[in-house]
């Protein structure tokens, strides 16, 4: 018997491009940002990496907000989707 | 361990848990039905990017038990997670009871969002006394349930309570867990947006001020039962928060003041119990 069919595959955008389900747009204002990573280990998606500063993906990116309440340094800003 | 793009919901505690597997070595995650499930895909695309056997609730640690002996006789190095909810602790509470009896090879998480949020909110074991859920649409009546002190007696080897609010001892934790043999339990409190009513943003900020009210105490048994040090310096009553600032939540929005008392009778009767074990 071939399991490979019933095998589910690991995908990024599993529930499609999830970014389309934000109202607000999570910035990072860079001078700001101190790389700290907080917000990397807290934003449950995944989509924020730090190289030096934070990097938002916003193809994913749902607006949840959270990256904004733990920064310390109050480098990121929601601003309204169009 | 988990890939963006994932069917979570905005501020998702859950997502941020299962980003935390990242350290553990070769995990294979047993999920029965819930959020969790959801969250890890429909076939034939995976959120995940480690094995996943999705089981019916009261086969979970049965599953898993056959997993992990099964690997161990090939000698596959891998960690078997039984991944559940709070609901799904409930409903197949007889296996894992049984599995941390048989001392089986499992580390098991409990995602604990305090009711059963995946169906619409119903009321669970480990809902609190008074919150609103849609079985318990004037406030729960029954008190919340331990678990992880339920495991605790079960004497396995490794038992610990986190929280996403502190994402660092969560990890740690979950590192710890990972590299013991043996039948581990970590309970993780994960507070839910919808499920509890708050702003998707709060997450973090309504799992913190659970630990600092001392309502949710992080501690951690591996021999010796420790405090953990998030939670240390609120077992002196008069570092916690007020509770009310804990409360403010929409399943909480119809408490009166004696309520509010009420909870922080039990809350201390909680730290008192486990006070004595440490």
């Amino acid at each position: 018997m071939r399991l490979d069919p019933i095998l589910s595959k690991a995908t990024v955008g599993s529930a499609g491009e999830t970014g389309s389900w934000r109202n607000f747009r999570p910035v990072v204002e860079a001078e700001k940002c101190s790389g700290c990573k907080e917000c990397f280990y807290y934003c449950p998606e995944g989509v924020i990496e730090v190289k030096g500063v934070a990097r938002i993906d916003y193809r994913f990116c749902k607006g949840c907000g959270v990256c904004r309440e733990v920064c310390r340094q109050k480098a990121i800003v929601m601003v309204q989707e169009e | 361990m988990i890939l963006p793009g994932n069917a979570s919901c905005q501020g998702c505690p859950i997502a941020m848990a299962m980003r935390c597997l990242d350290e553990i070595e070769n995990p294979v995650l047993v999920i029965p039905a819930g959020c969790s499930t959801v969250i890890a895909g429909l076939h034939p695309k995976s959120a995940m990017k480690c094995p996943v056997v999705h089981v019916p609730f009261a086969s979970t640690h049965s599953v898993a038990c056959g997993l992990s002996e099964a690997y161990r006789k090939l000698g596959v190095d891998a960690t078997i997670v039984a991944w559940m909810g709070d609901g799904a602790a409930d409903i197949g509470f007889a296996t894992l009871s049984a599995s941390a009896t048989r001392k089986d090879d499992i580390l098991t998480v409990v995602v604990d969002n305090e009711a059963y949020m995946n169906t619409g909110t119903q009321a669970s074991l480990s809902t609190f006394w008074k919150a609103k859920t849609t079985t318990s649409p004037t406030g729960k009546t029954e008190e919340k349930r331990n678990l992880a002190l339920v495991m605790l007696a079960h004497k396995v080897d490794y038992v610990a309570t986190a929280s996403v609010g502190y994402i660092r001892d969560l990890r740690r934790k979950f590192r710890t867990a990972g590299k013991k043999d043996g039948f581990r339990f970590i309970h993780v409190h994960t507070p839910c947006p919808p499920g509890w009513r708050f702003p998707s943003e709060k997450t973090v900020e309504v799992a913190r001020k659970a630990v600092m009210s001392g309502a949710w105490i992080l501690w951690e048994y591996d021999g010796k039962l420790r405090i953990s040090p998030p939670s240390e310096k609120y077992a002196d009553k008069s570092k916690r928060i007020p509770l009310k600032e804990y409360l403010n939540q929409g399943r909480f929005a119809h408490l009166s003041d004696e309520d509010v008392k009420e909870i922080e009778r039990k809350i201390d009767e909680e730290w008192d119990l486990l006070l004595k074990f440490s």
